[in-house]
């Protein structure tokens, strides 16, 4: 009895020992948590971009630290970050005290993204954001380096520069507009979504407008998850809106996507849809989608430079699907991370920043990557511009850069108006 | 702009009552606050989604058979979750809240949380008085107007209507009389489903079908309900009007507070409590059953 008792109290210590997650190899792999929204696209693409990364850095043995070889380990962290922010924190909270993990990648939603980055900064540990826009992320750590220097935005450029080239894109169509329609002074709808990374966004293009000889019509923030925005697309017509500049990252840009198809709002499209970026999107709108507008990091055909076409093509071969933005965790493990720890020799974080910080790098996601001050991706000619795509007959279609300050990557085609504006305006 | 509201008020308040017309039945014949009453519509448009993009059927087919499946479940959620607990209101407003979890769940695990589309029954759109309404929604409008029609003949005009009516008054008596009340109300239950799942199917192409579709038409079909007093048909028909109007005049008079419509929607519907707690018609229906 005795013995059996004693037998039991060592299975039981086993599996106390197994469920705290206490591995037995600890020392002999990097573990890199991977937090995003898993059941929703962007998470998928967090995890799907880390994998392929980790998959080729495993195959050649691993990472090179120091004297011996390191492989990738990685841990899935649903953050479920659209629906609750409790969830995100406690997934983050789970990836420092339970999983232990070494580097964390990914987040999202740029509410949620707050207050992972925090709990990481708690712990000293290398957030490599990869989704979340907001300019203040990176902001804090100019503003209190010691506590926010863990932290560095690998995907997308900030907000601020996203209105940049939104603001390039406008000034594109109204030429357009100007030379094909002969409209001397069109009138521009903001439509965005009522989340925080868009409000100064909002205020940004608000000011711009008038100054780029255009008139504002309104601005339009119905809810994230708005599933009718028929009452908005009547008020938009009503205002004459010739330019419709879309600002969604959620499910709505579908609903607008496809209401406006469906009732062939005279107006041409530029700004944002995040949901835009996905090859589900044509289905999701039911072909409704046709000329829509987006900002993207990866398209099909257009490459920033040798490396991108065949990481697309291995994605797609792969997931059955475009990457989008978020899959840059790719970017963040194979060549922030991977390079800057065999450039280092050492896993240590308070070595690796500076790496970092001075490091330039050539990915799938950009030309180059380096990082500004702030640790914030630097954006520009040569380095991380993104692409404005726009769907055309079932087809994202890369259209900028095409020609903006020397650059244009190789598969661009021309913006396209929706045939029944042309019908509407041409004299 | 007058006319925009009021044509945006019919369309959007349409779909809230096709829904609210359903939940308002159960509640006034069985007592039951069914919350997965949405979670059913979500069901027969994600039925809808698989058969149209997976199986490669006619929508119009599809959103017939939707129906049954979905009927089908709910008389089985009626028949195992709720009937043994439904002398306990509160029990049962709890166990339709996980029933609608699990359901949302097994729809995450099925088909993730992708947004996904479904095919209009009728592509295009019509000019009305110079506003554009798409052809699915002015189909939704004249649905709505039909299955009215159609719950009330049932209730006026037909033995089973007489049944539930006299359910809905008084259970006891109605045993009395040789009716057998668990039975009515679970007919109740399918008929209620059943308009849920036909509400599904004809929104479905209007919305964005995935895990979480519920959630916001089951406020706003609650509000509606409280608002034309709990278990009044006519009362949700009208209450779905008025906060659809609340929404479009939120819309078109503050732009860029559009997505607050919500919001203001369910302030006046405190504000009508507030004034009559009863909500718009639930003594009026009182007396009419």
């Amino acid at each position: 009895m005795k013995r059996s008792m004693n037998a039991f109290g060592v299975f039981l210590m086993a599996g106390i020992l197994t469920a705290l997650g206490i591995p037995a190899q600890a020392a002999d792999v990097i573990k890199i948590g991977v937090i995003g929204p898993m059941n929703f696209m962007q998470g998928k693409g967090h995890w799907d971009g880390a994998t392929l990364a980790a998959e080729e850095i495993n195959a050649k043995g691993g990472i090179q630290v120091g004297q011996k070889k390191m492989k990738i380990q990685l841990v899935k962290a649903d953050s479920n970050e659209f629906l609750s922010i409790t969830d995100a924190t406690n997934a983050m909270e789970r990836l420092m005290t339970q999983d232990k993990v070494d580097f964390v990648v990914g987040g999202f939603r740029t509410e949620a993204v707050f207050a992972m980055q925090d709990i990481a900064m708690d712990y000293k540990k290398l957030f490599l954001g990869c989704g979340a826009a907001h300019p203040e992320l990176c902001e804090k750590v100019g503003k209190d380096y010691k506590r926010y220097k863990y932290w560095f935005r690998v995907t997308p450029t900030n907000s601020n520069y996203l209105v940049r080239v939104c603001l390039i894109n406008l000034a594109t169509v109204n030429g357009l507009l100007k030379k094909d329609l002969g409209i001397q002074k069109a009138k521009v709808a903001i439509v965005g979504e009522k989340v925080v990374w868009i409000d100064p966004m909002i205020k940004a293009i608000e000011a711009n407008v008038p100054k780029m000889g255009m008139e504002l019509a309104g601005v339009w923030r119905p809810s994230d998850k708005a599933t009718d925005v028929t009452a908005e697309l009547t008020a938009v017509q009503r205002a004459n809106a010739q330019i419709i500049f879309t600002i969604f990252s959620a499910s709505v840009g579908i609903t607008f996507a496809r209401q406006a198809g469906e009732l062939k709002i005279p107006a041409a499209f530029v700004g944002i849809n995040v949901e835009a970026q996905k090859d589900g999107f044509w289905a999701a709108t039911q072909g409704k989608g046709n000329y829509a507008v987006s900002l993207a990091t990866f398209v099909r055909d257009v490459a920033y430079n040798d490396l991108t076409l065949p990481f697309i093509e291995k994605y797609i071969s792969r997931f059955g699907e475009l990457p989008t933005y978020t899959a840059a965790t790719y970017d963040a493990i194979k060549s922030t991370l991977g390079e800057a720890i065999e450039e280092a020799g050492t896993m240590d974080t308070e070595k690796l920043i500076p790496i970092i910080e001075k490091s330039e790098r050539k990915g799938v996601a950009s030309p180059k990557a380096k990082f500004d001050k702030n640790h914030d991706l630097f954006f520009g000619p040569g380095y991380s511009t993104g692409i404005t795509f726009q769907w055309q007959d079932g087809k994202m279609k890369g259209w900028w850069p095409n020609g903006w300050e020397g650059v244009t990557y190789k598969g661009m085609v021309p913006y396209k108006l929706p045939p029944w504006m042309v019908e509407k305006y041409k004299k | 702009m007058l006319l925009d509201i009021l044509i945006s008020t019919l369309i959007n308040g349409s779909a809230y009552a096709l829904l609210a017309v359903g939940f308002s039945l159960i509640f006034g014949v069985a007592r039951i606050v069914n919350i997965a009453h949405t979670a059913f519509y979500m069901l027969a448009a994600y039925c809808i989604y698989y058969g149209t993009q997976k199986l490669g059927l006619e929508p119009v087919l599809c959103m017939l058979a939707a129906v049954i499946p979905v009927t089908l479940i709910g008389l089985l959620s009626y028949r195992f979750f709720i009937d043994p607990i439904r002398e306990h209101e509160g029990a049962v407003l709890i166990a339709t809240i996980a029933l609608a979890m699990a359901i949302q769940e097994i729809m995450l695990l099925l088909f993730t949380g992708d947004f996904l589309g479904v095919p209009s029954l009728v592509e295009g759109y019509r000019l009305v008085f110079g506003v554009k309404i798409a052809y699915q929604q002015l189909l939704t409008f004249g649905v709505a107007l039909v299955v009215l029609l159609a719950v009330w003949v049932l209730l006026l005009k037909t033995r089973l209507g007489l049944a539930i009516r006299s359910t809905a008054q008084d259970r006891e008596v109605a045993n009395l009389m040789g009716m057998n009340e668990s039975r009515v109300a679970m007919i109740t239950m399918g008929v209620s489903v059943g308009l849920a799942a036909f509400t599904g199917a004809v929104v479905a192409p209007l919305a964005i079908v995935n895990p979480f579709m519920w959630m916001h038409p089951l406020i706003m079909m609650m509000a509606v309900v409280v608002l034309g007093g709990m278990g009044s048909i006519k009362g949700s028909f009208i209450g779905a009007y008025i906060l659809g109007f609340a929404e479009a005049l939120v819309v078109f008079l503050i732009p860029m507070g559009a997505y607050l419509k919500g919001s203001v929607a369910l302030s006046i519907m405190i504000l009508v409590l507030l004034i009559r707690p009863e909500g718009l018609f639930g003594i009026a229906f009182e007396e009419e059953r």
